[in-house]
């Protein structure tokens, strides 16, 4: 690690750059597109509302801080070690298994919240398969024996944290991949064992990933609605959609959005300060083969039962109950139909993946070479839009859009006579950008805690040699970045298949995606018919993931050498 | 990172390009529709084939497809918007996104009670709003009313779902209706004493709960429990025959039933299909498919019902007016806040 001032960096580039007004400009852009909707919510702060405050805040709106606090402590702290220990594990030890574990451990990511709820639900509730059987085999009745209830704050925070620890897992792995195996001899050479390593050395030089990954599950959490709202558990998100649409109170419920995102920002803000004036680079760039601890006995059991639960209880099982339920009474659409929606699911979410890794990049990049406050400042707004609900953002961005629309329309009947309809609200194009505006954070964070680890020294060489700014990050930091890079594409990539509230409000007409399929079948209690469909995104979403994971592999700078 | 934008963009704008594609045919009907039964596919097939002009759908929930025709305003494609609920209807109605019908189909087929005075908007389909009971261990004979779900004698024995959900909210908004805030206040109040957990899953839920012996009685749509006893899944229909069905407050206003219906929205682009479409819900073939694809009772007098459902014979409905419903709304939502009615 080296200690090394942020001042140090952006004057040398300014010294060397002669465009740093264009990448300036262009992160003020892509800060200011992405930043619209979350500029939309927040102009609702000084509305009046009349009466609505008192009444939240005498009836429900302590439940709301309660079940958001609690949930989002058990799923930030649940994902956090079982992202980062099952991360080390693949990395750092040989078992049994290790090359499988590598990209199952992923799995889970293809899972929707609202699809995991919908199995598990199906599979516990007191009608259910598993006390049903419990209650014949025992001559048991109701009420006779103990089961925890599955809909209730700790089973939502439970299944939240089995699908959404593999963004810890993900970015973490990335950040172990990407260590310098120095760094570690240094520590072994210092008479350091394995599990002080781990502690002292390998996560502390891994903090920006870890922060990164744990925000995004954080982030994740707080605008959870499917699962929540499913289970009868009132968050935070929950009680802005009741605002809103039951008690009729938009600008209610747009205040109640911001003091979510005022409550995101000051955790980021937190993180930021502790980390202090402390920046992790990379120092060297001598890669090797990382070393492996090789596991036997107990030891190595012990690994493999570590790996192969969250894997079980996120992936497998749920796929199990749904397959089965999909056999058994699948959905009457299967078919072609289904080809449709599964077309407009992928290419919604490819689309968005590369737009928005593509506008990470220019945002890290330009705060890296430009590094004022007002950057910095831009950055983190255009990575807010992950924090509000999907059908938050979805009113945020429709709302401009489609005062846009209208100007152009009113201007064209008043001039040509005729109208030519919705250019931007009615197509895809709105529904894109709502994508991108929400999970830019997700491709920011990745690659912003892989490019903090690239050393200034290898900008300042590259520069030094006549390179400009564009070429240092297209032959330098590009390839250096590149697994974080297939990171951050596989998260928004899932992220898109998944996406349910903003699809639904933005989407065209005629235009159908799994996700929307699965939950109009669920929202209808139908949740054997909504299975066929949840299994489709689920197997679309591995797809990626697995290819993705194994180039990830072989990205490792210096595996190649071997 | 250049080679992705220049690849990104034609494919952007291909997809863009094609969702515009389908709806710029020319004899077409654009539908908002916060209805997703598989036979609404039969509907708007039949109205195809009967009429040649294309339904284009997109379905979501009512409120935001209100929020989103709002927003669309003059270039708004909308055409018809469909919602199940009659509290939604007078949501739209109030949002001043419908317009004006005159149809003397539709004056001659519907009852006026599903008809709007100015037609802004037409009933098309009703659901009732009912009670359940353990037939094994209950004798259906002591409940009769909604009322009586807040007798403390049924205390720990109630089961309904959650407030956020918009049946229970047109519920309680009926009762604000017939015994005022103060009435419905303290009924709220007795059916969460009542309650033998936390509300929680969906109607079909609330039925299972009382198969299992969780529950005594339970509220639900008619419609989940007719599911259930036709379900292909042999747990479902021996769950569904423990349990039988009570239509309540039949000595006095009738059992509380919440409408589907659809209206005309205001500058319509395809203002006479758009009629023609709502004429044609008013059809025996159209009011057949909701009967038979959902199982809801239809609205036209003569159309063959389904086979359960004419098994129950005619049952007295409440004839409250369905604007009360939409204006008590907000109400209910503070009444379950109020009274810890999650």
């Amino acid at each position: 690690m080296s200690h090394s001032d942020s001042r140090g960096l952006s004057a040398l580039t300014e010294r060397f750059s002669n465009r740093v007004n264009v990448w300036s400009v262009t992160l003020f852009l892509i800060a200011l597109i992405v930043a619209l909707p979350v500029i939309v919510i927040f102009a609702h702060i000084f509305m009046p509302t009349e009466g609505v405050w008192q009444h939240l805040a005498s009836t429900v709106l302590p439940r709301y801080l309660t079940n958001t606090f609690w949930l989002v402590l058990m799923v930030g702290i649940g994902s956090l070690v079982i992202g980062t220990g099952t991360a080390w594990l693949v990395v750092m030890c040989r078992f049994p298994g290790k090359r499988i574990f590598e990209w199952a451990l992923l799995l889970p990511l293809a899972v929707p919240t609202y699809v995991i709820a919908y199995a598990y639900t199906d599979f516990l509730q007191v009608a259910g398969p598993l006390q049903s059987l419990l209650r014949d085999t025992f001559g048991w009745e109701y009420g006779d024996y103990f089961f925890p209830n599955i809909r209730s704050l700790g089973g939502a925070a439970a299944l939240i944290t089995l699908v959404l620890y593999p963004y810890v897992y993900l970015l973490a792995r990335a950040s172990f991949l990407e260590q310098s195996v120095c760094v570690l001899d240094v520590g072994r050479t210092l008479g350091r064992g394995p599990w002080h390593l781990f502690a002292t050395v390998a996560v502390p030089l891994s903090r920006p990933a870890l922060v990164g990954g744990v925000s995004l599950v954080l982030m994740e959490t707080l605008n959870e609605f499917g699962a929540v709202q499913y289970f009868g558990v009132d968050t935070f998100t929950t009680g802005i959609y009741r605002t809103w649409f039951g008690l009729g109170e938009p600008v209610a419920a747009a205040q109640l959005a911001a003091c979510l995102l005022t409550f995101v920002v000051a955790l980021v803000l937190f993180e930021r300060a502790s980390r202090g004036k402390r920046r992790y680079f990379h120092s060297t760039n001598r890669y090797q083969q990382l070393p492996e601890y090789p596991l036997y006995g107990w030891r190595a059991a012990s690994a493999l039962v570590a790996c192969l639960l969250p894997v079980l209880i996120g992936f497998l099982l749920p796929s199990a109950i749904l397959l089965q339920m999909a056999i058994a009474e699948g959905d009457s659409l299967f078919g072609t139909r289904f080809i449709g929606f599964a077309f407009n699911s992928l290419s919604l979410a490819t689309i968005a993946a590369l737009l928005a890794v593509g506008m990470a990049v220019l945002l890290s990049y330009g705060v890296r070479i430009h590094n004022t406050p007002f950057a910095r400042v831009s950055s983190r707004i255009a990575a807010m839009g992950y924090a509000i609900p999907g059908s938050v953002v979805a009113v945020g961005i429709l709302i401009p859009f489609a005062w846009l629309d209208n100007a152009i329309n009113t201007w064209l009947q008043a001039n040509y006579g005729h109208i030519i309809g919705l250019i931007f609200s009615g197509s895809a194009f709105i529904l894109i950008y709502a994508y991108v505006a929400r999970f830019l954070a997700v491709s920011f964070n990745a690659v912003e805690a892989s490019l903090g680890k690239v050393t200034p020294s290898m900008d300042a060489a590259a520069r030094t040699l006549g390179q400009t700014a564009g070429g240092t990050l297209r032959r330098i930091h590009t390839p250096l970045m590149r697994s974080s890079l297939l990171a951050a594409g596989i998260l928004v990539f899932v992220d898109v298949m998944k996406e349910l509230p903003a699809t639904i409000i933005l989407r065209p007409f005629n235009f159908d995606t799994l996700a929307v399929r699965a939950h109009n079948l669920a929202a209808d209690e139908r949740l054997a018919e909504a299975s066929t469909a949840s299994l489709a995104i689920v197997a679309v979403g591995i797809i990626p993931v697995i290819l993705l994971s194994v180039a990830m592999r072989r990205a490792r700078p210096g595996s190649s050498a071997r | 990172m250049m080679k992705t934008i220049r690849f990104a963009a034609p494919v952007a704008a291909v997809l863009v390009g094609s969702a515009f594609a389908s709806t710029a045919l020319a004899d077409e009907l654009n539908l908002y529709s916060a209805r997703h039964y598989d036979s609404d596919e039969r509907l708007y097939t039949a109205f195809t084939e009967e009429t040649g002009i294309e339904v284009n759908v997109l379905e979501g929930d009512s409120d935001q497809l209100i929020e989103r025709i709002q927003r669309e305003g003059v270039a708004s494609p909308a055409d018809v918007m469909l919602t199940v609920d009659a509290g939604r209807l007078w949501r739209a109605e109030q949002e001043g996104i419908f317009q004006g019908v005159e149809s003397d189909v539709l004056a001659e087929r519907l009852p006026e009670s599903m008809r709007h005075p100015e037609g802004l908007w037409f009933g098309f389909s009703q659901r009732a709003r009912a009670i359940y009971y353990n037939r094994e261990n209950f004798d259906p004979s002591q409940i009769s009313a909604y009322e009586d779900l807040a007798d403390p004698q049924f205390e720990g024995g109630v089961c309904i779902r959650s407030s956020n959900n918009i049946y229970n909210q047109s519920l309680l908004a009926s009762m604000i209706a017939h015994h005022g805030e103060e009435g419905a206040e303290e009924w709220a109040q007795g059916v969460v004493d009542n309650m033998a957990r936390d509300p929680e899953g969906g109607d079909t839920d609330q039925i299972r709960g009382v198969a299992s012996g969780q529950c005594d009685l339970a509220v639900a749509n008619h419609y989940y429990y007719v599911r259930l006893l036709k379900s292909d899944d042999d747990d479902d229909r021996e769950a569904a025959r423990k349990v039988g069905i009570i239509f309540p407050n039949q000595d006095g206003r009738g059992a509380h039933v919440n409408v589907g219906g659809a209206g005309v929205v205001e500058g319509a682009p395809n203002r006479e299909n758009a009629v023609r479409f709502l004429e044609f819900l008013s059809s025996e073939t159209a009011q057949e498919i909701f009967a038979s694809g959902n199982n809801e009772f239809p609205v036209v007098d003569g159309v063959k019902k389904d086979p359960v459902l004419e098994s129950w014979g005619n049952f007295k409905k409440d004839n409250l007016n369905i604007s009360e419903l939409g204006e008590n709304n907000p109400e209910a939502i503070r009444i379950f806040d109020r009274v810890g009615w999650r």
